[in-house]
């Protein structure tokens, strides 16, 4: 066959295309909260992504420093919805450095309980929200479902859903509830069966697959200098989880294993998520076991000074997003001088040009998805 | 930088390596997987290159901004990802005219961190690619984590 008369190789190498900027939020439906994505378009690949955060800036730093350090405990919880039991366990982990003091064996069970639950539940919103975005309203549905245990759990052990006002500075609120172990067990068990259905309908999924395989690659050294942390981290091949490297409490008497992945896509980032829930299931295991071992009318909670002695101190988590750190410096009143928080998604989302580069524009929501957006913590 | 390269330092080992090149660096406390340092601000980017360079140490957690009012404070905490040991360096700067260098050519994660860190305090990291406001509106020409800037009704 005879050439075309028109040169359309030639022509298109000619041709000036013109970069589009898609403004991409506050109001849309991939962005999970109010924040907004530049993305820079040639055709449908992206060239450049800028993200803007900061609609929800409410000073909460500054705020903290004109209450007194309980007061601080429900504003933390309200950092973010789906984690505020890590929140709050690590504001009181941090006074509770500060003041130098050694808390209860039990208490110490109770908060990683407390704290694995919080994990699975804000996991498991998490992954109805991949549904959303990726267009399975069924996987939604079944992840809600499931996170309603969980959340039928906290209200059993803190009488709340969300915001739970659970951790004291020097323990915890209550001791656990009558029963609470059976019940606590009775529903992992069952999540472990659910569990293997949603994945099931994922992984049997073509579109899901292939909208998160091989999309979106970060390197190791990339990861680790950008400052990715959490499951989005492990799933790129650094192997470090806080829990096991730098324990808090007693992560450090409890056997559990950190999934890593080296695949680095996106479909990596999702597979450290499911498999980091059925590990939090074996932590729960062990913790109740734990707390009953120690026996019923072992103390829980005790008493701490309300004036926190002059110095500064830090702790840090393992929170569901990543890692998340509080520095706190004392001028020795009961008001904290300046509280900080390292928020793990903040720093999470200005990763995101390197995340999309190259990728095409229908395939942003897939990979933005893997961040876990909560817009209380980031912008605070 | 020249010299050997510590993957995996242990903490004695981080406090021998800081004195011998970094001799202008003041480690104040040492715990369990923790060294606690001062640095002065002139010096800080050398010494940043020095840590993350010769001592492994990839991950800039963040940079913290402290209002003392003689003085600010900029406090970075730094992670080793083979062994889970933290520095804290804090450098302070003059409150008047607060200069530092950006730690942003050597980690690129403390970017946001530095950005906020300058809207909130009013401190300038020099060398710093994008020194925008990042959470307050971009009207906004005042500093409102200072100690003089009062929440209205409060104080």
């Amino acid at each position: 066959m005879a050439d075309s008369i028109v040169p359309v190789k030639e022509i298109e190498e000619k041709m000036d295309t013109d970069k589009m900027w898609v403004i991409m939020g506050p109001q849309h439906p991939f962005s999970h909260g109010l924040w907004t994505l530049k993305v820079q378009l040639d055709g449908e690949f992206v060239t450049d992504a800028d993200p803007i955060v900061g609609y929800l800036h409410r000073g909460w730093e500054k705020e903290t420093e004109n209450r007194t350090y309980p007061k601080i405990i429900p504003m933390a919880d309200r950092l973010c919805y789906a984690a505020s039991m890590t929140y709050t366990h690590l504001y009181c982990m941090t006074v509770e450095k500060a003041l130098g003091i050694d808390i209860p064996e039990k208490a110490k069970y109770i908060r990683i309980v407390a704290d694995e639950v919080c994990r699975i539940q804000s996991h498991l919103m998490w992954l109805a929200a991949v549904g959303t975005d990726m267009g399975n309203l069924t996987v939604f549905l079944w992840c809600m479902r499931e996170r309603e245990f969980f959340l039928d759990l906290n209200v059993k052990l803190t009488g709340a859903r969300m915001t739970t006002n659970y951790p004291r500075i020097g323990g915890v609120r209550n001791d656990t509830t009558e029963l609470f172990d059976r019940d606590i067990l009775r529903t992992v068990d069952r999540f472990e069966k659910a569990l293997w259905d949603i994945i099931a309908l994922i992984d049997d999924s073509s579109i899901f697959v292939s909208r998160m395989k091989g999309i979106s690659y970060l390197s190791r050294e990339q990861v680790a200098n950008m400052g990715l942390t959490g499951p989005a981290m492990r799933g790129c091949g650094v192997d470090f989880d806080i829990r096991r490297d730098d324990p808090y409490d007693n992560y450090d008497k409890i056997d559990f294993e950190v999934p890593v992945l080296t695949e680095g896509d996106s479909y990596a980032r999702y597979m450290i998520r499911v498999e980091e829930m059925f590990q939090s299931v074996e932590i729960i295991r062990q913790a109740v076991a734990k707390v009953k071992a120690i026996g019923k009318n072992a103390p829980y909670r005790m008493k701490v000074p309300s004036k926190v002695p002059k110095g500064t101190a830090f702790m840090r988590m393992e929170d569901p997003r990543g890692e998340s750190l509080m520095y706190l410096v004392s001028d020795g009143t009961d008001k904290p001088w300046r509280l900080k928080v390292r928020s793990p998604i903040f720093t999470n989302v200005s990763t995101s040009k390197a995340m999309c580069m190259g990728c095409r524009i229908a395939d942003v929501p897939a990979i933005l998805a893997q961040i876990d957006m909560c817009l209380g913590e980031t912008d605070r | 930088m020249d010299g050997e390269v510590l993957q995996a330092p242990s903490v004695d080992e981080i406090v021998a390596q800081l004195k011998a090149h970094c001799p202008c660096v003041e480690v104040t406390k040492t715990e369990e997987r923790r060294v606690y340092a001062k640095v002065p601000a002139e010096n800080n980017f050398k010494v940043c290159q020095f840590i993350h360079d010769n001592l492994t140490f990839e991950h800039c957690s963040t940079v913290i901004g402290v209002d003392y009012i003689d003085h600010l404070t900029v406090v970075y905490h730094l992670t080793n990802y083979y062994t889970g040991v933290m520095i804290e360096l804090s450098a302070d700067v003059d409150s008047e005219n607060p200069h530092i260098q950006s730690v942003t050519p050597i980690w690129e994660g403390a970017n946001w961190h530095e950005r906020e860190q300058w809207e909130l305090f009013g401190i300038v990291f020099d060398n710093h690619p994008r020194l925008e406001r990042l959470l307050t509106p971009k009207t906004y020409e005042f500093f409102p984590f200072r100690k003089s800037y009062k929440l209205r009704g409060w104080e």
